[in-house]
């Protein structure tokens, strides 16, 4: 069974995490080994994953440890009682 | 499938708080700063608000930390207060009209993705450049909140497939489907972009 590139795509995903059955992930690598452009889909998406993973994409902004840490002292040192309610 | 608990240092740390060492509380949240941050900031869209959130999930965790079980991952624990934090506050933010969290019919929810025939890698160093991390942030931010919850757990924060369904409240198979619509839309906008920021001398190989 041979199956098209618009299949593929439904199943970068699934490919990406190899969630994919058996069976279905075969057809998809048959796929990829001669289709540049599912292949090119493929690599894109794993790329751009990596990317928007990456730690240095989003940054923290300046002294905002700082400012969490002295608010977390505050509450921690008891200047306000803790409440017993559980929410 | 098996599911790791949190750490032993974690559940020491933990167990020292609760027994009255409350201060070591730095020391247990200090490694997820960043994470807590990060979700606020790409579910808000707003550095303000998202340091608010994220200094709130955290009060909110030292609050209950009792209440924390020793079963789940704290990171998870701590995943879900933010999650809830944000949630909250865009809801009240009546001035900015709440995005909707229901599911688009299928025919709205279909993604093509961009199709590039000489796709090559970007390399990690270009997100060196604040061009290319402005373009990586505005198109997670673009993502319809539910799919970029998902997306945010999941490929950000690194939460199993399991773990995403659990944390959001929806099944294995709407995270799926979720995620995959994500990252459809995330190719889609950001392949042609990144190809174009990156000058072909720069290329540099990588795996
Ligand atoms: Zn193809």
């Amino acid at each position: 069974m041979v199956i098209d590139c618009k299949h593929v795509w439904n199943h970068i995903s699934g490919y990406l995490d190899d969630t994919l059955s058996a069976e279905v992930k075969e057809l998809v690598q048959e796929h990829l080994e001669h289709c540049e452009i599912c292949s090119a889909i493929l690599d894109s998406t794993r790329n751009i994953l990596i990317l928007t993973a990456d730690e240095r994409t989003f940054e923290l902004p300046l002294g905002f440890s700082e400012r969490l840490h002295a608010r977390l002292s505050e509450e921690i040192e008891g200047i306000r009682p803790a409440p017993s309610k559980s929410d | 499938m098996i599911e790791r608990g949190t750490t032993p240092g974690e559940e020491q740390l933990i167990a020292s708080i609760l027994g009255g060492n409350s201060h070591e509380f730095h020391a247990l949240i200090r490694p997820y700063e960043r994470t807590v941050y990060v979700m606020a900031l790409t579910l808000l869209k707003n550095e303000a608000d998202a340091e608010d959130v994220a200094q709130e999930a955290f009060l909110k965790a030292f609050r209950n930390l009792k209440n924390f079980r020793a079963e789940s991952k704290f990171s998870t624990w701590l995943i879900s207060i933010t999650l809830n934090e944000a949630r909250s506050r865009l809801r009240r933010k009546s001035a900015v009209p709440m995005e909707s969290l229901d599911e688009p019919s299928d025919e709205q929810g279909h993604v093509s993705p961009a199709l590039l025939r000489d796709w090559r890698e970007i390399p990690s160093e270009s997100v060196e450049r604040l061009e290319v991390r402005q373009l990586l942030q505005q198109a997670v931010e673009d993502i319809p909140l539910i799919y970029r919850e998902t997306f945010i757990l999941r490929d950000i924060e690194e939460l199993s497939i399991h773990e995403t369904a659990e944390t959001l409240g929806i099944s294995v198979a709407s995270v799926k489907v979720r995620l995959h619509r994500a990252r459809m839309m995330l190719q889609k906008r950001l392949a042609p972009q990144l190809k174009q920021v990156n000058p072909k001398r720069r290329w540099l190989p990588w795996s």
